[in-house]
């Protein structure tokens, strides 16, 4: 009875699932060096670019895709992927809002993306990213008289290319991994984040990330730096069309914190699950890293994974600077045949640094969830500290959860906490809800809401509540 | 108020095997009226209490339950709650990141709404369960933690009568809510449940113990005792078998 309850309540459907007509132009699918002459050309980058994106493409023809983590799926044709697709543009592309085509602008509606300054919510600044390139960012003049920087990474390769000389690839370098080296080679485009010395950045900054052109890969590669004493709070999303292929997207996002900057980095990951069966969805393959030079400097990671076939990303801090904090704080759910392995990594090298990592898996339908962390305090690191505390909730008996913890110790003086533990969504709970009258489905968003609240009490305010919601579909009739 | 008739019921332990547990209980609660039933361990008592606000797991394989003339059988436990009952549970559960304030306003417009009634609002929400609160003796902080996590024993079942309290049912049962209970929060309890006595509400208290009944004063006392209800009577029969024990009624249990 309560199983076939659970199973109603957990299947919704992805209402963002459209697909827009739009003219693009594409490239044939496959990837070589010509390719990458090709984007680079296109994008009219400068001669460091083009040299790096090769040595990036030569690194990678000697990796094979890793194999360790827990999901499964038949291998990627990495030659069948069409690596660049952008919106058709007259010229150079669009100057400002007016001329970006008013279908895709319709899309973003759909989304419930504010890109119109009338339709925002008050204080948060979009850019967005359509398929393979950026189309607009909102509020720039707002964010220019702080001095703050948002832009496109195109853009920033034009306008500020010795910000992205000096950064681009130090947090994760095109050898971390072969997604990373990938993408390295072929990223199309991103969004591009300077705040400067002293500077509180006056509002949150968005981006939002759209898949739309069928056998795309996105490649998008997003580079924040917050120069000392700077604060900056950062969202993306992400959806794509429903298809019954699946497709690949493998960003890599990189962070810089130097001396007491802080840097808040939130994600809502909606892109395609696929169907109930596990047909089409998109693989989200992503590098994620923060690193915190500078002494005081604060790092935070905090995501909502509910959509994506395959969930592959583990957003790490390297704590560098003495004093620097880093922090995960994540939900992941997995429905029907979704597959999530997601975690992070905290690397401790300066003294006294201290990180947390809070960490809520949720599965129902035949979804894995899997935990996968590292706590590393290497030896020069005195009195660091982490406590991690990893929660899993089953939601009916053909779903899974796994933690994989990896702690490495190597300086006496560290302090690491470590909790976890596995529950599967109360029998007792439920019928304690009902009894009081509520329906089983609010009881069940309910129990799950109040399981992710830690979580959910990090995200800007605005975005908690879509989060939640966001949770409550993708729970619609799964807990089977 | 509420009727039951020859109910048997059974459930299956973790080795596939059949046991039943209710053995055709026969019981009529009038509106206006306050019933005890007392009995050993293992009588059947609390299953009694579960089967009534419609727990899955019991097999139900003969008879029948009315609830104000609504058949009960019928209705998901979130239909009897609206229509009416409500259970005090014997081990209120904990529903962690769940705050206590938010559930008990969902509960409540919940049954409201059955009720073809207006949500209430927050201030006049806020304004009754603090009342409420004084009541059964409960510090406001309770509001804002999650629904019973780190409650106390007795923290637990002032929690369970101010939700009885807001939710206004037409029939109350309390399982064994007086266990573990010091003599305040029992006297607490007992003058929340009291305050809820009215012509038109139905009350069963299952306890074992006739402590509790000295401060709820039932119209009627019934003894269970292996799933069969073996004597009926005035408060009075309360007061013999704490003083004679189960022991001497054994005789009329009819044998399986």
């Amino acid at each position: 009875m309560t199983n076939q309850y659970l199973k109603q309540i957990v299947n919704k459907n992805y209402q963002y699932g459209f697909i827009t007509a739009i003219e693009s132009e594409t490239f044939a699918p496959g990837l070589s060096e010509e390719v990458i002459r090709q984007i680079s050309k296109l994008k009219n980058e400068p001669e460091f670019m083009l040299a790096w994106r090769l040595k990036a493409y030569q690194h990678w023809l000697t990796l094979s895709p890793p194999k360790w983590a827990h999901v499964n799926f038949p291998e990627i044709d990495y030659q069948n992927i069409i690596y660049y697709s952008a919106p058709k543009v007259k010229k150079d592309g669009p100057k400002s809002l007016e001329e970006v085509d008013p279908k895709l602008l319709e899309t973003y509606k759909k989304l419930g993306i504010p890109l119109h300054e009338q339709g925002r919510l008050a204080g948060v600044a979009v850019d967005a990213v359509f398929d393979s390139v950026s189309v607009a960012t909102t509020f720039k003049t707002k964010l220019a008289e702080a001095g703050v920087i948002f832009c496109s990474f195109s853009e920033a390769v034009q306008e500020h290319p010795e910000l992205v000389e000096k950064y681009l690839g130090s947090v994760v370098p095109y050898r971390d991994n072969f997604f990373a080296a990938l993408n390295s080679a072929v990223f199309s485009d991103g969004s591009f984040v300077y705040i400067p010395a002293g500077v509180r950045c006056p509002m949150e900054l968005s981006t939002y990330f759209r898949i739309n052109a069928a056998n795309t890969g996105q490649f998008e590669r997003t580079l924040i730096i917050a120069d000392r004493d700077s604060h900056v709070s950062y969202l993306e999303g992400c959806t794509a069309p429903m298809r019954d292929e699946n497709q690949l997207h493998a960003a890599v996002v990189e962070l810089v914190a130097l001396d007491n900057a802080e840097i808040k980095y939130s994600t809502v990951q909606n892109w395609y699950p696929g169907d109930e069966e596990g047909r089409g969805g998109i693989y989200n393959f992503v590098t994620k890293r923060g690193a915190c030079r500078g002494k005081h400097s604060k790092i935070s990671w905090t995501q909502i994974e509910t959509g994506s076939a395959i969930t592959w990303k583990y957003p790490s801090v390297i704590l560098q600077g003495d004093h620097s904090v880093g922090e995960f704080y994540s939900v992941a759910l997995t429905n029907h045949r979704q597959q999530a392995d997601t975690g992070t990594k905290m690397i401790h090298m300066g003294k006294n640094t201290r990180s947390t990592i809070i960490s809520k898996g949720i599965s129902a339908g035949f979804g894995q969830n899997t935990y996968r962390g590292l706590v590393r305090v290497l030896p020069q690191a005195q009195g660091a500290r982490n406590f991690t505390q990893c929660e899993s909730l089953l939601l009916g008996d053909t779903c899974g959860a796994h933690t994989f913890p990896y702690i490495e110790v190597k300086n006496p003086t560290a302090k690491i906490e470590h909790e976890a533990y596995t529950s599967k969504i109360g029998v007792d709970q439920l019928f304690y809800c009902r009894q009081r009258g509520l329906s089983m489905e609010d009881a069940v968003c309910m129990i799950v809401n109040g399981f992710c609240k830690r979580v959910f009490n990090e995200l800007p305010m605005e975005f908690a509540v879509e989060a939640q919601k966001l949770l409550e579909v993708s729970l619609e009739g799964s807990v089977g | 108020m509420l009727k039951i008739k020859n109910l048997h019921a059974s459930i299956q332990d973790e080795k596939q095997k059949t046991k039943s547990i209710l053995r055709g209980i026969d019981l009529h609660v009038k509106p206006g009226e306050v019933h005890a039933i007392m009995g050993p361990n293992g009588s059947g008592k609390s299953t009694l209490a579960n089967i009534l606000a419609g727990r899955e797991e019991y097999q139900i394989t003969q008879g029948e339950m009315w609830l104000d003339g609504q058949n009960l059988m019928d209705l998901p436990p979130e239909a009897r709650a609206t229509a009416g009952l409500f259970l005090a549970f014997q081990y209120p559960v904990e529903i962690p990141g769940v705050n206590n304030m938010y559930f008990l306003k969902a509960a409540v417009n919940s049954v409201r709404k059955q009720r073809q009634l207006p949500p209430l609002d927050a201030m006049d929400f806020l304004t009754l369960i603090k009342s409420k609160m004084k009541e059964v003796g409960m510090d406001e902080k309770f509001l804002n933690r999650a629904v019973n996590e780190g409650f106390s024993g007795g923290e637990k079942k002032r929690n369970e009568i101010l939700q009885m309290l807001m939710l206004e049912p037409k029939l109350a049962i309390l399982d064994e809510t007086d266990s573990g209970l010091d003599i305040d929060a029992l006297q607490s309890v007992a003058k929340g449940v009291n305050s809820l006595r009215d012509p038109n509400r139905s009350i069963v208290v299952v306890t074992h113990y006739q402590r509790l009944l000295s401060y709820i004063v039932p119209d009627v006392v019934h003894v269970m005792v292996k799933g069969q209800i073996i004597k009926s009577g005035g408060k009075e029969l309360a007061l013999e078998l704490e003083e004679k024990g189960y022991g001497w009624l054994n005789e009329n249990v009819e044998q399986v």
